[in-house]
């Protein structure tokens, strides 16, 4: 909401500068995003003036912008399009030279009988520049214009900072005084206020007065409740209104007013309703806009005349109602609507007049010809118009307010004042009496609150007296008894509830007067509970430390992907669908965590020459309508070099099978864990075609498979596009993978030396490594502390289809040197087994 | 036969003189003192030198041996320390040429922030709760005091999951960390219905809102929320446990306001901005002028919420607080795009 401060002071005085008080407002809960100054002086920063606001705009120099009057309007003598003024600014007369085309008309008929008052702008006032797009800020200088000497003007709202106005100069009410500066006659700063959903009492000037009269200690200066004198025939003879659902409709009230003079309306009020963001119409519309801004109650003026008309002589009987099936309405900005069976319709006898509280309707509309004018205002269920604004995609300034919850008191004080305004300056005759059909005034709540309750919540001691005190601030009707108070809330609010809610409620409000800055910090006095810490996630914080030590980078994917980019992996079947997606890429929640770091891979695959990232999150399993699973996984995925290129390396290796295979050993060691078999991949157990059949393999600790990893499968890579370097994925369940338990003892360190030897077994190709090593392991036994692979040779004098494995053995007993006797003795052994499981032969 | 061994040292010393490297040493030591040496070929003659002055001979001939041993033991060092000397003199690289790269490892920044967060809520009592993604209406709204139709709805602009559940508690992507506080609430409580204990939990976790993807929201980011439940917690608390942390996160002079705010689960509600600690509350871009940093949201859990959680709100009060981990890595890195989060850009991760 935008706010003129000026228009604040209306109700309430400020005896303290505009950034304070919206420093107060903002502790308060109104938070002022931004002030905008428009002519009154705005902080010396350079000074070293402190603000706390973002703040912008044009402070306008007293002594040289002030209230002028044009006496005459003379032609240029050189130029058709320019005019110049005899005019005098209270003290000097001065012939200021201007193109403005709304002075053309009164150019050379004499003096003018009733002078135009303007805003002047002296020799070296700084304005804004009229004929520049945006704000540029210029300083008036003396020059030359068509040979006619030029060094002050008259002013456009453009350059005032006030609008993007500038088709000609501001004309200032009749009564403005010349020779006041302008800062003093009109600035301003308005506020830009985020108001809240508890709030919405507050989307008025006479809402924000009341808090800052509140917060301040200032009294608040209340609207007149009778404020004008009325004439004519009631109105209670001419409309008749029903209701037929209170729930929708709390409220209904009508004012008339006959003979309206349409006109514009004041230019200081049309200043105001522009600074709040509102475009200045005529007086009458102006009225419900102004009426709305000061008391929060939106106001619908009707065409009296058109509604007498359609009633045929009798009295108009309104009607509020659903709209029916099927029904429509044309709306003010002529567009033909279909309605929903639960939006509320004010209608007459014939037909429906208006969707309420949101939009009116084209035909009943006030018009230039309007003479009499029957003003509604009327108290509707704010969810309802919720949703009705939602649907019609129909943001208004009322249904802003009625969207938020309007108090139906309000419904009456907005009437009166909207007809106060049209009778003050349309001149119109207000009829007597309202008519007024409430049939479900709200209970306002009494909440009884005690010194206690105060304590308990706040942490701090308040007496009944200054509870009291605090709330009577803003208007609650207060009875203090003992030590608890009872307050009444005032009709005008609808965010406080019953019961313990609204001692909730009513302490909040007590907290806020009281001021937060007031209540002290102290540190928890209750028990702490038990400590039981959370194994589960530290767990996976350790993961992602042993992956990041191995040179992993993390990854954090977006959950909502598409079908497509899923099923690049061969993930196919039922996803959790999203009903409302911003995006089809983002349809769908994620099934395989593996696809999405291969997307990451895909991303920097043009970046990078090596690449290895993780991610640890959950998947989505759908669960027949039901929440869906969220089992959590690890994937990684990693290609290019082994290491990056160096100025003296350029070569490294890629990455293959075997360094994913490494990065696994690392971590699931890190983890703790033994046992860890890896066999070829079950491809029943895959997520689809994702791996390379001879390249990929599946993880087993203590017989349980954890997980898989290998080489994306080529037509599963092809459908990315990488870099052309083999590209290893791996995906763990990480709810499984936790389920094993890991090695807690280590193995001594061995006091004794070890012995070391080195044997190489040719065997045949086929025969898997592991089960050798298995073989060495087994038969070695106790003493063979270590078999290590570190050779593996194939060449023609082994012959066709036999490989070479060398194994570095260490042979360690615990309690004394082995002898080589010993070793060669286990030695032997090994070599036989061999011999005999797996037809291997010792290479010489 | 004096003489000529005098003769022989003076020889090898004057030699030794112009030695001037390890292998000239060498070839100094096998002519002056190997077997094919003049002093050698003395000690051979010895027996035949007449009886009496053999002993005279022997003495001087082993005087000359010691002298010529230390005079190439002094040489050697004085060799060895001069050829160090020029060979750190030659050898030597040219520093500026670039180190060999490791491949850059790493965890997140976001995963880096929520664990700063954690830790040091969790040094003050508040242990890790963590709960699913995907929830109903009723835990994500409901049970937390938002009513069907309630304005406050709108500030969490929801994604939607597909179900054939009941139509006014449909399934949705989680908005905040928040439906955890009633799974913690009623977990503790389920035990001990009518002496529940009392509950101090961070709840970290990824939440999801409808919006545009800008540089400024995402439809995907981490929260941290904290929830105090027990029978004597207070706003003051609520204060002064914030402000701790704030001095902690942010730095031990960190100053902290509380503004009154509105939140559907929590009453009264408040905002907590820190001092901006980028311009020491002097007012730039990044605290938008205002000298202050909005950091978290928080309050005094709402009656409706802690009799969801099933605790009696007539005696237990608690706070909660919630707050945004990429939204402080991106002040405390000066991240202009919160899109970089999500985007796992090489560049941007390896800056972490």
């Amino acid at each position: 909401m935008k706010l003129p401060v000026s228009w604040l002071k209306d109700y309430v005085n400020i005896n303290i500068s505009v950034e304070e008080l919206a420093r107060l407002l903002t502790l308060a809960g109104l938070e002022v995003e931004e002030i905008h100054y428009v002519g009154w002086a705005m902080p010396d920063y350079a000074a070293g003036e402190k603000h706390e606001f973002k703040t912008y705009g044009l402070s306008w120099d007293p002594d040289k912008l002030v209230v002028a009057e044009i006496r005459e309007v003379k032609p240029h003598p050189d130029a058709d399009r320019l005019v110049l003024c005899d005019l005098f600014d209270g003290k000097d007369e001065h012939l200021a030279l201007t193109g403005a085309p709304n002075l053309l008309h009164l150019k050379g008929t004499g003096k003018l009988e009733q002078p135009l008052k303007v805003a002047y702008a002296k020799e070296g006032a700084e304005i804004y520049d009229g004929h520049k797009e945006g704000q540029v800020l210029t300083k008036l200088k003396r020059a030359k214009i068509r040979g006619i000497e030029s060094y002050s003007m008259v002013c456009s709202e453009k350059e005032l900072g006030i609008s993007d106005e500038h088709e000609g100069i501001i004309f200032l009410d009749d009564d403005a005084p010349v020779g006041t500066s302008l800062a003093d006659y009109m600035g301003d700063a308005v506020f830009s206020i985020d108001i809240l959903p508890n709030n919405a009492r507050n989307v008025n000037v006479l809402g924000i007065a009341r808090e800052v009269a509140a917060l301040t200690n200032q009294p608040l200066k209340r609207i007149d409740k009778k404020p004008y004198e009325s004439s004519g025939e009631a109105i209670a003879e001419k409309v008749k209104v029903n209701i037929t659902n209170p729930e929708l409709n709390a409220r209904f009230v009508f004012g008339l007013i006959r003979d309206v003079e349409i006109g514009p309306s004041p230019y200081l009020v049309q200043r105001r309703l522009r600074l709040a963001g509102i475009r200045p119409i005529s007086n009458l519309v102006d009225a419900t806009n102004y009426a709305m801004f000061e008391v929060g109650e939106p106001l619908h003026a009707f065409d009296y005349d058109v509604l007498a008309e359609r009633a045929k002589g009798k009295p108009v009987v309104i009607t509020t109602r659903t709209a029916d099936a099927g029904e429509k309405l044309v709306t003010l900005d002529e567009i033909e609507r279909e309605l929903q069976e639960s939006n509320v319709l004010v209608c007459d006898e014939q037909s429906a007049l208006a969707l309420a509280g949101v939009m009116g309707g084209l035909e009943s509309e006030i018009t230039d010809k309007t003479k009499n004018v029957l003003l509604e205002g009327a108290a509707w269920n704010f969810i309802n118009i919720r949703r009705t604004a939602n649907h019609h995609n129909l943001p208004s300034e009322a249904s802003y307010r009625f969207s938020r919850g309007v108090h139906p008191a309000l419904a009456e004080d907005g009437v009166k004042r909207g007809l106060y305004w049209m009778q003050k300056w349309a001149n119109g005759k207000v009829a007597p009496d309202l008519v007024d059909n409430y049939p479900l005034p709200p209970a306002d709540p009494v909440v009884t609150v005690t010194e206690a309750d105060v304590k308990r919540l706040l942490g701090v001691e308040i007496s009944a007296e200054e509870i009291a005190g605090l709330l009577t601030k803003l208007e609650f009707s207060t009875q203090v008894e003992g030590t608890s108070v009872t307050a009444a809330t005032p009709p005008i609010r609808m965010d406080i509830g019953e019961g313990i809610v609204g001692v909730a409620d009513v302490i909040e409000e007590i907290a806020r007067m009281y001021g937060y800055d007031n209540i002290p910090e102290t540190r928890i006095g209750d028990p702490l509970p038990p400590q039981v810490g959370n194994p589960v996630h530290d767990w996976e914080e350790k993961l992602r430390d042993q992956l990041a030590t191995l040179g992993l980078q993390e990854a954090i994917t977006y959950r909502l992907t598409s079908p497509e980019t899923q099923e690049r992996i061969g993930m196919h079947g039922e996803f959790v669908k999203i009903a409302n997606p911003s995006t089809p890429s983002k349809g769908v929640l994620r099934r395989s965590l593996m696809a999405s770091v291969l997307e990451v891979v895909e991303k920097n695959a043009r970046l990078r020459d090596s690449l290895a990232f993780f991610e640890i999150g959950p998947v989505f399993v759908p669960n027949k309508g039901d929440l869906p699973d969220e089992p959590r996984k690890l994937a990684i995925a990693m290609t290019g070099r082994r290491q990056p290129p160096a100025w003296d390396v350029s070569d490294a290796p890629v990455m293959d099978f075997y360094d994913m295979k490494g990065v696994a050993d690392a971590f699931l060691a890190g983890l703790g864990l033994k046992n860890i078999v890896y066999t070829p991949a079950d491809s029943s157990l895959m997520p689809g075609a994702a791996f390379h059949p001879g390249k990929s393999a599946q993880v087993s600790v203590d017989g349980i498979v954890v997980g898989a990893f290998g080489e994306l499968h080529p037509s599963a890579a092809e459908k990315y596009e990488f870099a052309d370097t083999p590209v290893l994925a791996a995906e763990f369940d990480l709810s499984t993978l936790r389920g094993v338990q890991p090695a807690y003892e280590i193995t001594p360190v061995p006091a004794f030396p070890p012995m070391l030897e080195d044997i190489a077994l040719i065997v045949d190709e086929a025969l898997p490594a592991a089960k050798v090593e298995h073989l060495i392991r087994q038969t070695g036994g106790k003493m063979l502390a270590e078999a290590r692979l570190f050779d593996v040779y194939r060449g023609e004098q082994l012959g066709e289809g036999k490989k070479s494995l060398a194994y570095a053995l260490t042979y360690q007993a615990p309690d004394r040197t082995l002898t080589d006797k010993e070793a060669a003795k286990i030695r032997k052994k090994i070599v036989k087994r061999l011999e005999y499981e797996v037809g291997a032969e010792l290479r010489g | 036969m004096l003489e000529k061994l005098n003769e022989i040292q003076a020889a090898a010393l004057d030699a030794l003189e112009s030695v001037k490297d390890s292998e000239a040493l060498q070839g100094w030591k096998v002519k002056h003192t190997g077997g094919n040496s003049a002093l050698t070929e003395v000690f051979k003659g010895i027996g035949k030198v007449a009886k009496e002055d053999r002993g005279k001979v022997g003495k001087r001939a082993n005087e000359v041996k010691v002298a010529l041993e230390a005079a190439l033991t002094e040489r050697a060092a004085l060799i060895k320390e001069a050829e160090l000397a020029r060979s750190l003199e030659e050898d030597h690289l040219d520093v500026t040429l670039p180190g060999r790269p490791f491949r850059h490892g790493g965890v997140h920044p976001a995963t880096q922030t929520l664990r700063r967060i954690l830790g040091i809520l969790a040094d003050m009592g508040f242990q890790v709760y963590t709960s699913r993604e995907v929830e109903s209406d009723e835990y994500n709204f409901q049970h937390l005091n938002f009513p069907l139709g309630h304005p406050a709805r709108e500030m969490q602009d929801s994604f939607y999951v597909e179900s054939e559940g009941e139509r006014d508690n449909p399934l949705l992507m989680r908005t905040h960390t928040s439906p955890g506080q009633i799974r913690a609430m009623r977990e503790a409580a389920v035990g001990n219905p009518d002496n529940p204990p009392p509950i101090r939990i961070s709840l970290p976790g990824m939440c999801y809102r409808y919006e545009q993807i800008t540089s400024r929201s995402e439809i995907q980011f981490n929260q941290v929320e904290g929830l105090a439940v027990g029978e004597n917690i207070t706003f003051s608390d609520l204060k002064g446990t914030l402000s701790d942390f704030a001095r902690r996160m942010f730095g031990a002079h960190a100053r902290t306001r509380f503004r009154a705010q509105h939140f559907p689960f929590t009453e009264p509600s408040a905002e907590m901005d820190v001092e901006c600690f980028l311009c020491g509350g002097e007012g730039c871009s990044v605290c938008k002028k205002s000298g202050w940093l909005e950091i978290l949201g928080c309050g005094m859990v709402h009656p409706n919420v802690l009799q969801a959680g099933g605790y009696d709100p007539r005696r237990y009060t608690g706070f909660a607080f919630g707050m945004g981990p990429e939204r402080q890595a991106m002040l405390r890195h000066n991240i202009k795009d919160i899109r970089y989060f999500w985007g796992n850009d090489s560049r941007f991760l390896e800056q972490f």
